[in-house]
Formats: C-alpha cells, structure tokens, sequence
C-alpha cells in the first residue's frame, strides 16, 4: 500500500516531542494542537491523522476538535493576520465598515479570507478587550486603534511595502 | 407506600431500576418523541423533542432526568406539543424534502413525527445549501442533506463500535457529521458495519441499494440467477410485514424469491456447515501445533477489515477460511455452474444478507478471479422487503416454499451462525465429536449464549481444556484483542462479530420497532435449530457428498484453493512511523521539507509528495529518509529542503533529486569502497 | 531534579517562615523607596502603546542619576525609584495611564514625548506635569489623583483596588498587602464545614451570570463522597464587550488562586484548572507566572502552607468558543473534548470534570472569596443589597463619555453609572448630550435592554431579572439615539448564531431563524407575521434550549421588542428605519447643499446612476443605485447620504 509506505519513510518529529510532553494524554489533546499549531500557523491534514494515530483515537474526532474552536486554522493563514474587532463596543462604532474597508483593499471576500499571494489573512474576532479603542484592529500581535477606511489602506500599504523590500534583500 | 411512585399523567408508575424519566413514561405506555435517545447509548440531549413538564422544576428533558419517588410529571401540555412542533418545524425547514423518493421513506422518524405531530406548512426559510451525498462506498449512502444531528450514529460509532469513523464537526448551525476532514467513507476507517445506518432515524445514513442490479440480473434471459439466504435475515424479514421479531419466515422468503424469477434459491446456512468443518479443522491443526494461537474468526467482513485496519499483526491469527457468504460465492461459480452447465460469469450470485459489509466482502479482490466476482450482488434484509414490496407480492399470503438442492440443506450449526456464540457452539459441536471420536445427542452448548460484549469460557474436551471467547461489538473486540496482545488473557479461540448480537443485529436489517427485537431474533434462530433434524454439520449429507465428490478432504488442496484466503494490512500509519525513537541508521540521507506556511504556499506539499515519490521508485528508501519538518525561518527563500545537512532555498522537484543522487551516489562509493 | 529538591527545601522553611517573614522583607524594601512610577500594562493600555512608554522611561532613567528598581530585591539602594507595570487601572479610555505614588498623580494619555517632563518635573520635584492631569468635563479643572476623577470617585472598589497598583508578577508585593493570609487561615484554622458555613452566609453569589449562592454551590460539593474533587476558575470570559475577568487575571492573578485555594480547600479538591479565554494571551501568561511562583514558595503543590491540604494548579488556554464559558462545556473542552454542554443533571458538583465532583466559579466570584475573609462576612454584606451583598465589576463601553473597567457595590442606579461615573452620554460626534440616552445594553448576548425608565432603578440580580435582563458577565454598553435597535438585536443575534455549538435544535436552528426574520426587518423583507413568529421561536428556544446560551439566547430580541417595538414596526410597515443605520432601508441621495459638482462620484459610479454636470449638484437614480457606497468613499465633502 502506498500509504503505509508513505508513512514509513515520513516522521514528525517536533509533533512526537509534542504528543510526548503531553504523556500522550488524549484529554490535552486541545494543548497539543496549540502547541502544533504554533509550529506550523496551521494543522495539517498528516500531522492530526499522526497525533490521532498515536493518541489511539480517530481522526474524526481530532477533526471534531480541531473544527470546533475558532482558533485551529485547517489551512494555512496568511503571514500577517488582521484581526477587526466586532465586539460590541466596535460594532456599534461601525467595526462593519473596517472590513468591508479591508475586504476591498485585499480584494477579500466573506469565504476567501486570505489572500492569493498569501500575504494577509482577514478575520473577525469578539471583543479583545481594547473598547476604548474602537473601532480597532490587530495585525498580528500589534493593536491599532481608533480605526477608519483611510487608516486601513495606510496600514496594509505600509506592510506591502515593506514585505517587498524584504523580498528583495 | 408509596414511596416508589412517580405520577405520569396522573397515573402511577412505579420506579424499578429506570435510569432516567423517558424510560418510566414509557413503562406507561406513554410514546415520547426522541431521535437521540437510545437505551445502549449514552444520553445525548440534544434533540429536545423528549420534554416533558415536571411539576416544581418546569420542563426537563425526560431522557436526562433521573426519575425521583414522588415526582409528578406531564407528558403532553399545549406548551410541550408547541415546542414538539416547533422543534420538527425546525428541522423540516432545511430538511431535503424528497420524502417520497427517499430510501428511508415510510421507516423514517422525522415523517411519521411531523404526520404525528400534525405539523403543516413550514413558515421557516430554507437557510441551507445543498451538500453533496457519499456514494463511496459498496455498502452505505450518506446523504447529510436529511441529517438531524441528533448524533446516534457519532455515538454507536464511538461507544458500540470503538471507531469513531464519523463524528461532528464544525460549530454551531454549520455542524455537521462527518468522517475525518470531510472525507467519503470509502476515505476512511470505516468498517461498513451499517450500525449507524439502524440507529439513524432519517434517511442520511441508508444501505446502498443493488436492487435495481438484481433486477437487471433476473430480467436477463442469458443469466442464471441463484440466490443464497444468510440465516438471520429470515427472523428479522417478517418485522418489515408486520410479524413479531424473531418470527421464522424461510418459506415465505424462498416463494418470494421464486416468484421474482431466482431459478434456484439455497441457504448461506449449508456454506455455514461447511465453514464450521474448516475451520474447526483449521483450529483442531493448530492447537496441536501450538500454532498462531488464539485463532480468530474470520467470517465478519466488517470484523475482518477493523482488523486489516488497526491489527494488522494479528492477521496470522485470523482463520484463512472464506465467510459462508464467499464459500457459496466460490463453490457456485465452480461447482455449480459445471452442475447447471453454464458459464461462471452467467451465473448470477445474489446474496441476502443482515449485513452492510457482506456489500464491500463480495467487493473484495481476494474475492474476484479473472474479473468474475464470487458473489455478484449483495442486498440486505431491508433491501429484500423493498423488492417484495416492489414485485407487487403480499407477503403474509406467500405460499412457503422449499430451498433448491444441493445448497439448501443444512443443519442447526449452520443456522445458529447468526447469533454471536453461533460460530463457536458450531465448531464445539464438531470439535467434540471429533476429539472424543464419539457420537452423541446433545448438542446444546448454553454456555456460550447470551454472552453481552465478551463472554469467556473453558471448554473441557476429553481432558483437553479450550479457552474460548465470544465478543460481539468492535469495541469489545479491541478489549479482547488488547488483552491477548498484552498477555493479559491466554485464549486458544476467540469468535468476533462486528454487530451487537451477531448478525441478528446487523447494519442491514430492519431498524427495531420496540426495545428487545435482538433478543427476540436471537431466540428465533435457537428455537429455527431446535426444529431442525439434524444439529452438527458433520451430519450434513449433502456436506459429506461434496467432499466425497468434489473437495476431498477437509482441510486438503482443493478445499484450500476455493474456500480459505488471506488478509493484508490496511493501516495507514505504521508502527514504525509512530515509534518516537529515532531509527539510527548512520548511512541514511536525512531529507527534510519545509511545510511551514509559508513554504507550503510556495508548493511544499506537492514537493514532498513528488520526493518521496521518487525515493520509492527509485528503491532509495534503504539509504533516503524523507520527511516533513517544521519551519526553517528562511520564508522569503522558500520551499526550503534540506539534504543531508546542505539547505537549499527555493527548492525545486529538479534540483533535490539531483542533489539526493549526488549524495546518494557518494553513500554507495563510499560502501563500495 | 534539584528544582524538586529545593522545592520542598522552601516548602519546609515555609511552615515555620509563614507569609509574615516575605511581607516584613518587602515592607523594609518598600521603606528605602522615595516614589514610585506605575504605569498600566493592561490590554487596552498596552493597545495604546503603555509598554514602549515603560521602555522610553527606564532608557531615560539610564541616563539620569537616579537609582531606579524595576523589581524590589534585597541590594535595593535607599531614596530609590520604583518603577512597575499594573494590570488595568480601569480608565481605558484614559490610556496610557501612569499613576506615581506617593503623590497619587494619575496620568492620562501617556505619550514617549511627555517622558523628559515627567522624570524633568515630577521625579525630581514631586509637582505634577499640568498637561497630562485629567480634566473633569463638568468643571473644567484638572483633578491630581483618582479621588478627585469623578470616573473613579463614584466608584468602590475592592476586587479592582489593587488591580492598578500591585505588581500582577511580583508574588511578594500581593503577600506583603495581606495577601494569602486568608488562605492560609482557611488551610490552617478553618474546617470544610465551617468555610462553607461562611461562605453561605456571606450571601456572596456567582458573578459569571446566573448568581447562584457560591456557598452553596460549595456545600452541594464539599458533600460528595468522591475523593477526588477539583476546583475550576472560569476565566472564558466572552462576552462581546466585557472584559472585567481578564482585567483581574491580568492584575491580580494571586487573588484568583488564592480563591481557588480556599475553595479547594473547602471542598476536599486537590486539582484545579484556571480555564483562560484564548484571545487574553496577557492573562494566560500572568496566570501561569503567578501559579509557578506561587508553587516555587509552597502555596501551591503538596502540603501547602504546611498543612495536609494538596493543591495542584493548571492553566489551560481556551481555543476560541464562546460556549466554553458554560461550565459543561468547559469541563468537556479541559477533557479534550468539543466544548459541548451536557444536560443537568448531573451538576458540575456531582459529576464534574472527569466524572468527578467539581466546583467552578467565575475570575470575579473567586477573587472575591479571600476580600470576604480579610474584612470578614459581617462587614462585606454591609456592602450592596441584602439580596446581592458585594459590589459588582462592570465593562462600561459605548456611547458614553469615559470608557474602561468599574466596580459599584450591588444596588447602585443605572443613572449613577451613566452619568457620574461615565460623565454622560455622547452623540455621534463623541460630544456629552444628556437628551441622546436611549438605552443600557446589560449583560451580552444574554441580557436585555434597560432605557430611560430603568435609570433609577438598583441595579442587582433579582431586579434585573424581574424585568428580563440579567447581569450577565458584566458588559454594560451605553447606546445613544442614533443605535437602531433592530440593528442590535441582530448584531447580538449574529453573535449567539455565530457562537452558538450546534447540539440542540432549538438553539441551533433557532437562532438561525431569528437572526433571518431579524435580516428580513432589517433589509425590508419583513412582514407581519415576522414579529409573531419571532414571538413564539424565542419562547421556544427559552424553554427548550440545553444550555444557557441558548435559554438566553431570545433576551435581546424579546427585550428590544418589549421596549421598542415601535422600531421594529416602522422598519417592517414603512420600511424605514428610525435611525437611519440599516442601509438597505436607506435611499441613496446627493445632499445639493454641500454638492459641489466635483463629478468624481459619477465617474466612481460603477452603475451610471448619477448624472450632473460640472459645478451643479448631482443626482442619484435610485433605480439604478446598487448602494456600493463607492461614491460616498470618493466624496470629499460628505454629500452623498444613504449608501
């Protein structure tokens, strides 16, 4: 079979390491995939079939699991994560706008959250606590607040720009 | 006293031993909807159709409510039949609406609910789009457009059967039930067992129906069609006509069948007796050699492919004999189709069958010789009442009639195969004879039956002790499997049914209409054996004749050739690729991919699969090991590989074989010199 | 290996050693400091860049003559400068905030450039830098400390008090201000019983929304024969606009374990889990410092405080479902499991996490357990209401003047909070105007609306549930005229929809429905039978959903519908909405007066729906309009309405 030989010839090491720290304890499996996920930005379809494998529980349910939080990316997220606020502070100060602003700038649709060259990925996410701030929106980990369609098109330019000059180098 | 008491409706119910409020209103003889209440699974509340009004408490799901003396409880409030409507309301509104044309139709619990309930015009939207339905595989179609949610199948996967193949997914109004990443069924673990297909109460999980094959086959004037009957379909057939569970309607179903246009009907019964003196002769062989012990049954399909699946190494253990299913299959396209003088690929083999998996056994290419397969169409017993239904034929009023000869007679042994503990209380009815060399009435081997999950036994033969198991359900067949594999249990046979029960309870048979239908089927086939003249297979005849005429003797070439077979490893992840102990191999070639983000982007994935491609056409797995690594912060450079400890950015396809060969080349110098 | 060793090593000296020795050690310390700078390094100061001030000011301090300690250590020099990060000082808006002690001069708007001023004047001559000193909107004047900012005066704060001071990392400094005495006690002095007894009659009720009696909650567990019991700390705080817990476990995090100590020890738990939303990185990172130290000196792990009570803690981080924070679903979430409640029974107290019996407790209820045994029972149910005794941490957001984290005891008016401690409701523009006050969102996705007539009244448990609405976890979002309320009835809709798990149907097909008629209103769709039929789903889904996110789930709707229905009417029979904010109801028109026939939106027009000529106001054909909004974008003068 050539899956099984596959599979022979392919290890995960950083994964085993994982799934070792955690006893290979089927209950932390949520710690693992974070902690998977934080090696990869993303869980592969081979990477959960291993940890489901070696944890003596189904794919399905890691599937399940994986699914179910909104923070277990299935495929892979763009280099720079934009995250707007709609909580209800931001809501009410039209958060809305912030990404339709982003949607038309990164050319992004409710369904194709990432872009083509990979670069960004749009998300929603409930109130992050900066409702001072609002409308805000975080790329990556960087908070930038009080948020307009002008500022939005300032700040992806802005990494545009400097990816590029990085790709260059 | 009255200390025992709950009042439903007013009336009192007393209180023995019931788990939950659902269960006592029951006793009442009080019908309280459900779809995701199921006594042998665990409680799911979910569904919410089963509330009832407990006084002090308000409503409470009667299915999660511990029942407690005293409690007053109503089952039917203007409030309660206004969230049971609302509820069915609900889930009709994207519910595909094709009732009529569906498989399930008539069996289905959300029509005969919303009929019940007297739901009328749906006022909610239509919010869904539509999914497209599985056809994957040989023996169910999953059609997640008529799921409900309620999770019985996810559940009697999980609990029943121990492989989890299906399980929910997603969150919110985007949940749905599916196997792993979305895959087909035919993509996955999935043993066919159908034990999701009885539990499910809407047309999303149906048996794949070959009856228009059937059909097509019969029509033919060129073909000649034989049927073979496996024997818990004749005490579970008569519930879909209105007869009690466990009812034995064999004549019925062979008039039925004659009168469709099988030209001859036989029993998977007599292929059972002639399992049994294979096998016991198989077993009999290596338990005086001391010889891959425990053996292990092999006549469950879905059994057989859990094990390929997750055992693999136990194969050896597995009996090579052919299920009774595949020994009709193979002795009818040899010996029958000389008999009837026709061509093998004009006889037609259909089987009837309790079962989902027989669908993918007869798939199976250990099973197909020259392309003609032993068995050409598999349908199950629901599949049976649908073609009666179709031809048009009142059943009750079926004249009874009789099996065709040679293969339609056979003795108690081979009808007990249906229960679980048959197969075993067969082969001591054989191995008895056989091993004190002396002939006896009794055939009986109680101790075997009624055996819940795994039933353990000493058989003492003559002096000779036999450590015997029966497991029914996947779930205990790991358990078991688990405990021989850690030394813990010392069993010399061990019998395994993928379905609760045996094959009574099978995926294909019809869904229960009231609880204890498996007991009731079970008791039909032991009271079937009773009824019969003979009880030993060795007592067969027509048995005795085909050995002496065709198959020589038990165990010898040509039985070996047309009724045993091999299995083979289906698993995916080896243990090998889950050992977290690096191999040490000093001369291997350590490849390693980038699948990072944003290598992975830049066609990563494909990457590894085209190398290890290569590696294994190339025969270098000795020297090459490919794998995927994590991120080597070289983003902007990538796919980044790694051969050998020399790192290369923007790796492609070309450049890494090139540099593979090159040090590969250097490995064999290097062993050369 | 040897971190065991020393491990028990510490342990074993802590038994004679006690807490006293590690609060007189930084008593002394903090004697030999002269000021001290505390700048907020909560989330929403962080946001507005309170760290890279930090940073500027201790490379300003390199360079000045001046001993400066980050962390109070033993080589402290005397006349020395304390500088520190906090958890949330709770002007948000404010941010970032500084606050120097001993002066108690609050900062407000914090800028790099502002650094030479204040290490120029304040640090070397204790007098205040003017410009940054908060000024009281009513007064015009500048208030030096909070007791003088009307945002803080009003307020009471216990659980928040040392949120904004204590350095969150530094275990000495929360000993060395009482902390862990009452846990202590609790381990040394007290039985089961007895802290149960306490607890009842304290009256304390659980903060994460239903305000069930805690002591009570404790007792049902402290009963269970089981021997293993856990303790859990809900910190999933989700609920769009509040953010009370995170702010506690960022500022306080020893007082959430100490808590959970004492209700470990109440009830016989040797293990618990301190469950932490996922988008709170700052909290889960806070948390887990605090339970290693907590564990490196012994109040934590086996025999602690040298008695026979074990406690081991965990931190787990969520995943990002806003149902976790159901305390079924966070148990099956801490298993590994989707985070889908079970029915009840069994109760958490019964079969809990594991099977086991189990407390669980929001952040807010759990820091409040060691403050009632500091001051004692009798004096904490002098705060609040007999019904609620206590105060209450709220989230103030919206339309209203200042923003951030407040705590009033229970009892306290809807019209106190608005007013003096918010300073007032804004209109669009940010500007204060009393007369724009519509309406008080409470409590999230599960609460309800209160409006003017509800101004007055106590807020508490029992009365808010009265009229419908419930605490909650505590968002309070100040909504002024301009708020369609069809608008946020969906928007909260959207959110439980969203958020909602999928097991039950009438929560997960439900919902849907709602937040389709909610659509249909808002898109002019809606008809009449649209609010009866949202009339009847919601009072399905009230009394037949699982969990409480769903039994919860139709209080917006049925709140906004109760008060303004009138809203709802006019978008479903005039098709027009009140506020003008749901753009489908709008008609898209050129604004002559400010026209200036510029013609860049007829050439935006991707349509050809306005005409005009050059220098003469424009026009829109409302039959062509597809409301792109892509000439309203182009305007640069603001002409073009209702797209």
């Amino acid at each position: 079979m050539k899956a099984a030989q596959m599979s022979l010839t392919r290890k995960f090491e950083k994964v085993c390491d994982i799934i070792a720290r955690y006893n290979n304890d089927p209950s932390k499996l949520i710690p693992m995939l974070q902690a998977i996920q934080d090696e990869y930005r993303y869980l592969p379809e081979e990477v959960m079939v291993f940890v489901a494998t070696s944890l003596g529980i189904s794919p399905a349910k890691v599937y399940g699991v994986a699914t179910f939080y909104s923070h277990f990316a299935l495929k892979p997220k763009g280099k720079f994560i934009v995250r707007v606020c709609d909580g209800t502070a931001c809501h009410v100060k039209r958060s809305e706008d912030i990404i339709d602003a982003l949607r038309d700038k990164l050319n992004l649709t409710e369904k194709e959250n990432t872009t083509s060259d990979m670069l960004f990925t749009l998300e929603t996410v409930s109130c992050l606590g900066a409702c001072g701030l609002a409308p805000v929106v975080v790329v990556n980990d960087e908070v930038h607040g009080e948020m307009n369609r002008a500022k939005v098109n300032e700040l992806i330019d802005a990494i545009i720009k400097k990816e590029a000059a990085n790709e260059q180098r | 006293m009255n200390e025992n008491l709950i009042y439903v409706d007013g009336r009192e119910v007393k209180i023995e031993n019931e788990k939950n409020l659902l269960e006592i209103i029951r006793k009442a003889n009080i019908e309280v909807p459900t779809f995701c209440y199921h006594s042998d699974l665990s409680v799911y509340g979910a569904c919410r159709l089963c509330m009832v009004d407990v006084e002090g408490r308000g409503l409470s799901p009667s299915c999660s409510t511990p029942p407690e003396a005293g409690m007053k409880i109503k089952t039917n409030t203007g409030e309660i039949r206004e969230i049971r409507k609302t509820i069915v309301e609900l889930l009709l509104a994207n519910h595909e609406s094709n009732c009529p044309s569906c498989p399930k139709s008539t069996a289905c619990q959300l029509q005969s609910l919303s009929k019940k309930l007297g739901v009328g015009e749906i006022k909610f939207k239509k919010l869904e789009t539509k999914q497209p339905v599985d056809r994957s595989t040989e023996s169910i179609v999953r059609d997640p457009n008529k799921c409900v949610l309620c999770g019985d199948c996810v559940r009697v996967c999980s609990e029943v059967q121990g492989v989890g193949v299906i399980d929910f997914a997603h969150r919110g109004s985007k949940v749905s039930v599916l196997p792993s990443f979305g895959k087909n069924l035919n993509d996955v673990e999935c043993v066919l067992c159908g034990q999701c297909v009885r539990v499910c109460p809407t047309g999303a999980l149906s048996v794949k129906s070959q009856i228009n094959e059937v059909f097509k086959a019969l029509n033919d004037k060129n073909k000649k069609v034989v049927a073979q009957i496996a024997p818990a379909v004749r005490v579970a057939l008569g519930e879909m006509f209105g007869y009690e569970p466990g009812s034995v309607v064999t004549g019925q179903i062979v008039g039925a069948l004659k009168h469709m246009g099988f030209n001859k009907v036989f029993d998977t019964s007599f292929t059972a007796d002639l399992t049994v003196i294979e096998e016991a002769n198989e077993f009999l062989t290596r338990f005086n050699k001391n010889e891959n012990l425990p053996l292990i049954t092999s006549c469950c399909p879905g059994w057989v492919k859990y094990a390929e699946q997750y055992y693999p190494q136990i194969l050896p253990h597995l009996s090579s004999c052919k299920s009774p299913q595949q020994m009709f299959g193979s002795l009818a396209k040899d010996f029958l189709a000389k008999l009837y003088n026709v061509e093998p690929k004009d006889l037609v083999v259909v089987s009837i069958m309790p079962c989902t998996a027989k669908k993918f056994e007869a798939e199976r290419e250990e099973f197909k010789h020259n392309g003609i397969a032993e068995v050409d169409h598999v349908i199950s017993t629901y599949e049976l009442a649908q073609m009666i239904e179709e031809s048009g034929l009142n059943f009750k009023k079926i004249q009874p009639e009789s099996f065709d000869m040679p293969f339609g007679f056979k003795t108690g042994a081979g009808i007990i195969f249906g229960n679980s503990g048959g197969v075993t209380e067969a082969v001591l009815r054989y191995v008895d004879e056989k091993l004190t060399n002396k002939k006896s009435d009794a055939y009986e081997y109680k101790i075997v039956r009624s055996g819940n999950g795994i039933k353990e036994f000493c058989a003492e033969i003559n002096g000779i002790k036999i450590n015997m198991a029966v497991v029914n359900g996947l779930a205990n067949a790991k358990k078991a499997v688990e405990s021989v594999k850690k030394g813990e249990k010392n069993y010399h046979f061990i019998e395994i049914m993928a379905c609760p029960g045996g094959c009574i309870g099978g995926g294909g048979q019809p869904a229960p209409k009231e609880a204890g239908a498996n007991a009731m089927r079970t008791q039909g086939l032991y009271d079937n054996d009773k009824m019969l003249q003979l009880h030993k297979p060795q007592q067969n005849p027509y048995i005795e004749e085909l050995y002496k005429n065709h198959l020589g003797t038990p165990g010898s070439e040509k039985p070996h050739k047309l009724l045993h077979t091999k299995y083979h490893s289906r698993r995916r992840i080896t243990e090998e690729g889950l050992s977290l102990i690096n191999s040490k191999n000093a001369r291997k070639i350590e490849v390693s991919v980038c699948v990072g983000t944003s290598c992975y982007i830049r066609g990563a994935q494909d990457l590894l699969h085209r190398l290890i491609k290569y590696i294994e056409d190339k025969e270098m797995t000795s020297i090459v090991e490919v794998k995927a690594s994590f991120c080597f912060e070289n983003c902007s450079k990538g796919p980044t590989v790694n051969v050998g400890g020399k790192i290369i950015n923007r790796c492609d396809f070309e450049t890494a074989c090139k540099e593979i060969d090159l040090q590969a080349g250097k490995i064999s110098d290097g062993s050369a010199a | 290996m040897s971190s065991v060793k020393n491990k028990t090593r510490v342990c074993e000296k802590l038994k004679s050693v006690a807490l006293d020795k590690i609060k007189n050690d930084y008593e002394k310390l903090e004697a030999g400091i002269k000021r001290r700078v505390i700048i907020c390094a909560g989330t929403g100061c962080v946001a507005n860049g309170s760290i890279k001030i930090f940073e500027a000011l201790q490379s300003k301090l390199a360079g000045e003559k001046m001993e400066v300690v980050v962390e109070l250590r033993e080589e402290n020099k005397k006349d020395a400068l304390h500088l520190s990060k906090s958890g949330c000082q709770g002007f948000c808006q404010m941010g970032p905030l500084m606050t120097i002690l001993p002066e108690n001069y609050l900062y407000v708007k914090v800028k790099p450039e502002d650094i030479d001023d204040i290490v120029g004047i304040t640090l070397k001559t204790g007098d205040p830098v003017e410009r940054l000193l908060y000024v009281d909107g009513a007064t015009g004047l500048r208030c030096k400390g909070i007791e003088e900012i009307p945002f803080y005066k009003k307020q009471h704060r216990m659980i928040l008090k040392e949120c904004g001071i204590i350095d969150p990392e530094d275990i000495n400094e929360y000993i060395a201000r009482g902390g862990y005495e009452s846990a202590k006690n609790a381990c040394l002095t007290m039985t089961p019983e007895s802290i149960c007894a306490s607890m009842i009659e304290s009256g304390l009720r659980g903060r994460g929304g239903g305000g069930f009696p805690t002591g009570k909650k404790w007792e049902l567990t402290r009963i269970q024969p089981e021997g293993k019991k856990y303790v859990i700390c809900n910190g999933d705080e989700g609920d769009p606009g509040a953010f009370m817990d995170r702010s506690v476990m960022e500022g306080n995090p020893h007082s959430v374990i100490e808590g959970m100590i004492i209700a470990a020890r109440a009830i016989g738990a040797d293990e618990g889990y301190v469950y932490v939303r996922a988008e709170y990185p700052l909290a889960v990172k806070r948390m887990k410092k605090a339970v290693c130290d907590a564990e490196k000196i012994g109040i934590l792990g086996d025999k602690i405080f040298g008695s026979g009570q074990n406690f081991k803690l965990n931190v787990m981080e969520g995943a990002g479902a806003f149902v976790c924070g159901e305390e079924t679903a966070l148990m099956a979430s801490i298993e590994g499991k989707r985070g889908m409640p079970s029915p009840k029974p069994p109760f958490p107290a019964q079969k809990g996490l594991y099977g086991k019996p189990t407390v669980i407790n929001n952040v807010e209820t759990l820091a409040s357990v060691p403050i009632i045994f500091k001051m004692g029972v009798g004096e904490f149910k002098k705060i609040g209401t007999p019904g609620s005794p206590g105060t209450k941490t709220f989230a103030l957001t919206g339309h209203v003047a200042n923003t951030g984290l407040i705590e009033v005891p229970f009892g306290t008016t809807l019209r106190e909070i608005v007013n003096n401690i918010g300073g007032g409701v804004t209109d669009d523009n940010g500007k204060v105007s009393p007369d724009q006050f519509k309406a008080v969102q409470i409590g999230g996705p599960s609460g309800g609306c209160l409006t003017a007539d509800n101004l007055d009244m106590p807020l508490d448990f029992d009365s808010l549930k009265e009229i419908g609405a419930m605490i909650g976890s505590g968002g309070l979002v100040v909504m002024n005229k301009g708020t369609c309320m069809v608008g946020v009835a969906k928007f909260f809709m959207q959110f439980t929809q969203n958020e909602s798990c999928g097991k039950c149907v009438p929560c997960r097909e439900g919902t849907r429905q709602m937040l389709a008629m909610l659509s249909d209103i808002t898109e002019g769709e809606g008809t009449e039978e649209t609010i009866a039929m949202l009339e009847k789903l919601a009072a399905v889904i009230q009394k037949s959903s699982l969990c409480g996110l769903g039994k919860t789930a139709p209080n917006p709707v049925k709140s906004t519908l109760a008060k303004f229905r009138s809203e709802y009417e006019a978008h479903i029979y005039h098709k027009y909405c009140p506020t003008k904010k749901c753009k489908a109801l709008l008609k898209p028109q050129i604004d002559a007066s400010k026209c200036k026939g510029c013609t860049i939106c007829k050439k935006k027009c991707p349509v050809g729906a306005i005409t005009g000529e050059v220098k003469k106001a424009h026009v829109i054909d409302e039959s062509l309009c597809i409301k792109c909004a892509a000439c309203a974008a182009a305007c640069k003068f603001g002409a073009i309405m209702g797209v």
